[in-house]
């Protein structure tokens, strides 16, 4: 993994001065509120409804044991005892008090990690396939240009001040586990026809009141000159993304207006113009690369007597296999899927005792590597298949072997009303009742994949429009509803889904969902999942389920 | 004589500004002036002409494209930042500085605060009329921040990966 030299350790150190310094300004009132905001947001730190919240980059969801204990010791020392994953796959604490935040920041520093550029209107932390490193399927460690970006984004002089915010994922696999087409750019990793690496490049994605699946601008740009495209691409935006309403402001608008063709000529014309000297050199990014590779793997049979025989021993292990166990690219290997979403819990929550307890299974069997996914959980990425059995064992006597990973309980929500001062509705308490419905592990896994997603507003930080089902809570004079949409995915058949039929009263949100997955187990034909039933049958029977007993 | 910070030999200094910003419905005085864009092209040629040395206001928005064929004319491109927040006219400055060698002075103008030296410093601009009251030393030490920088722009900075190349 990527360990922060000389350069990146004063880089930070001279970051966390100034905020602590601009903190003090603030205390004292030399500065104003409105003065301090964007100063504040530039390092993560929010005002909400109860408390300052901050928010804490996870570079591409990466995280060795010290990082995830140091996380555990501020969840400790500054919040109430548990912090928040989210879909950027960053961790957000709630309950944080502003004289405090200077010292977090300090810790954070200690082992290499900051919230510099987690909030307002610039390049914000890239994400990556959460199997990175790990899976068969890549063509390459995405991670390498995960921290290319991230280190070239840091403080960019030209583009620290954008429309809006901006958002990178990439992935080098077939199989998408970022949701890379909902991003401002997506990159996919391809072979070009030399077989040389580079890029597919996808712009304009992203979720709020105007839904957009990223279109490809260009089918392959070569990794050497990815740098330099990347900047064609934020400097057409800084000067003509809209600025006059920030809801019109992000990439997509720009692109959708503009159309992907015309879009697409002005970042060529303006790369030609810019050239290779804004690339960066081979050397740094076998620098970086070098960083990433080898892991020392031991060499290992591909199957594993104590792994076998636990499968048969134990229903339950053998239940966790199933749905949260996947193929790793090394004999002997697994990749293991750590479930935030225990039945009940608040999803992405995890207590500082949890993440002590997964940087030492981490640390002993994982070698020193945690993964955050953009759902919300949390990933062992390489153990020994001997030791799943005791990794699970741990796992499950701390609350965290729910095994119901891509299962109709694994469910993102937004922080809602509960936290936040935009929601119009709660989001938690809705995952919560879904999840609890259907807590029967053998329906669940009966359901089958199934994904959904909540916002509790139309910022649609809980992913609503990429949902399986997704939920949106809106406001309907001063009472909760909810507005379903089905077809939506994330993934590789990336889609924004459809309004089902009017919002929903709360006590109805649970029913309507069971009345969709029964309408799914009646109609579903030979290994369709739900999503596939719903693109076969359309709307139609689904609709008329839920708004029955209405006609 | 007003004064603005400017930047010389890298060192952010108080300067005497010989130039009087003036406004579309001002009358021009007399000397140096600096003027919007649309001014500067009715007008331009002719003040010129007068001796006057000239700089022009370009707004957010506003294309520097636009100025390409007068900038060797100009001593003078003044980039208004309307609001802090605004960053349109830093890829201004980068294009004028590295796309078309302007040499002349790029004045920040607008809101322009303590927190953007850095940007404005590394992106071409030379010259500032601070909007927070900042002093030149706390300018100098807000541009100069960090010891390290990630990008290649259009100061004389060297990016750390150049540095780890060395």
């Amino acid at each position: 993994m990527y360990r922060y030299d000389e350069i990146d350790k004063q880089f930070l150190a001279d970051r966390t001065a100034e905020f602590r310094g601009q903190v003090e300004r603030r205390l004292i009132n030399e500065i104003t509120e409105e003065q301090f905001k964007p100063i504040r947001l530039m390092n993560g730190l929010y005002l909400q409804l109860h408390a300052y919240m901050l928010r804490i980059a996870i570079p591409y969801g990466s995280l060795r044991s010290r990082q995830l204990r140091m996380l555990a010791e501020i969840a400790r020392t500054h919040d109430k005892g548990y912090g928040h994953f989210t879909t950027r796959t960053n961790m957000q604490f709630h309950w944080i008090k502003l004289r405090e935040a200077p010292d977090i920041i300090d810790k954070l520093a200690t082992v290499d990690m900051h919230s510099i550029q987690t909030s307002g209107n610039c390049i914000r932390n890239t994400t990556a396939d959460p199997h990175a490193g790990a899976t068969a399927e890549e063509l390459d460690d995405p991670r390498v240009w995960c921290e290319a970006v991230r280190q070239w984004s840091s403080v960019h002089p030209e583009f620290s001040f954008l429309p809006r915010k901006f958002k990178i994922a990439i992935v080098a696999s077939l199989k998408d586990r970022a949701a890379v087409r909902i991003h401002d750019i997506g990159l996919y990793m391809r072979r070009g026809r030399n077989g040389d690496l580079g890029f597919e490049v996808a712009v304009g994605g992203g979720l709020g009141r105007t839904p957009y699946v990223a279109p490809t601008i260009r089918q392959f740009i070569p990794a050497a000159r990815l740098f330099s495209y990347l900047e064609a691409i934020l400097r057409v935006y800084n000067r003509y993304g809209r600025r006059d309403n920030s809801f019109k402001a992000r990439i997509k608008i720009l692109v959708a207006s503009l159309g992907v063709e015309e879009f697409a000529r002005q970042v060529e014309a303006e790369w030609e113009k810019i050239g290779e000297g804004s690339d960066l050199p081979d050397t740094e990014l076998a620098r970086i690369r070098g960083a990433f590779t080898p892991l020392p793997f031991e060499t290992l049979p591909a199957s594993s007597s104590a792994f076998e025989e636990a499968r048969l021993a134990d229903p339950a292990f053998a239940r966790f296999v199933r749905n949260n166990v996947h193929p790793h690219k090394q004999p002997g290997y697994a990749i293991v899927d750590v479930s935030l979403k225990a039945i009940g819990e608040t999803p992405g929550d995890c207590s500082a005792e949890q993440m002590d307890l997964i940087a030492d299974l981490a640390e002993r069997y994982s070698l020193d590597d945690v993964r955050v996914t953009h759902e919300q959980n949390l990933v062992l990425p390489h153990v020994r298949l001997d030791d799943v059995p005791t990794v699970h064992a741990a796992l499950a006597a701390a609350g965290l072997a729910t095994p119901n990973v891509n299962l109709i309980s694994d469910i993102i929500a937004c922080p809602g009303l509960d936290y936040c001062a935009l929601a119009n509705a709660r989001a938690i308490p809705i995952a919560q009742h879904i999840a609890e419905r259907f807590a029967d592990q053998d329906r669940a896994e009966l359901i089958g994949e199934l994904k959904i997603k909540i916002s509790g507003c139309i910022n649609a930080c809980g992913h609503h429009h990429v949902g399986h089902i997704g939920i949106l809570g809106v406001d309907k004079k001063g009472e909760e509803f909810y507005q379903l949409t089905l077809g939506g995915s994330g993934a590789e058949d990336a889609e924004v889904g459809k309004i089902l039929g009017p919002a929903l009263p709360e006590n109805r949100v649970t029913d309507a969902i069971e009345q969709l997955v029964e309408v799914y187990l009646r109609e579903r034909q030979d290994g369709e999942r739900f999503l596939d039933t719903y693109r076969r049958t359309g709307m139609a029977p689904f609709k008329e389920a839920v708004y029955a007993d209405v006609h | 004589m007003p004064t603005y910070i400017k930047l010389k030999d890298g060192v952010a200094a108080w300067a005497e500004d010989a130039f009087t910003t003036v406004a579309d419905e001002e009358k021009l005085p007399r000397g140096d002036v600096i003027i919007s864009l649309e001014r500067f092209k009715t007008e331009g040629d002719h003040l010129l002409v007068e001796g006057r040395s000239l700089g022009v206001r370009l707004e957010a928005g506003e294309a520097v494209e636009d100025l390409v064929y007068d900038l060797p004319r100009l001593s003078v491109i003044a980039l208004v930042f309307p609001k802090f927040k605004d960053g349109r006219n830093y890829s201004s400055a980068r294009l004028l500085r590295d796309r078309y060698g302007f040499k002349g002075e790029i004045r920040a103008v607008g809101e322009v605060l303590r927190e953007q030296a850095g940007h404005m410093v590394r992106c071409g601009v030379d010259a500032f009329e601070p909007y927070d009251g900042s002093t030149p030393e706390q300018w100098q030490a807000a541009a100069h921040r960090y010891r390290h920088v990630y990008q290649r722009d259009s100061d004389a900075r060297v990016p750390a990966f150049v540095e780890r190349a060395q």
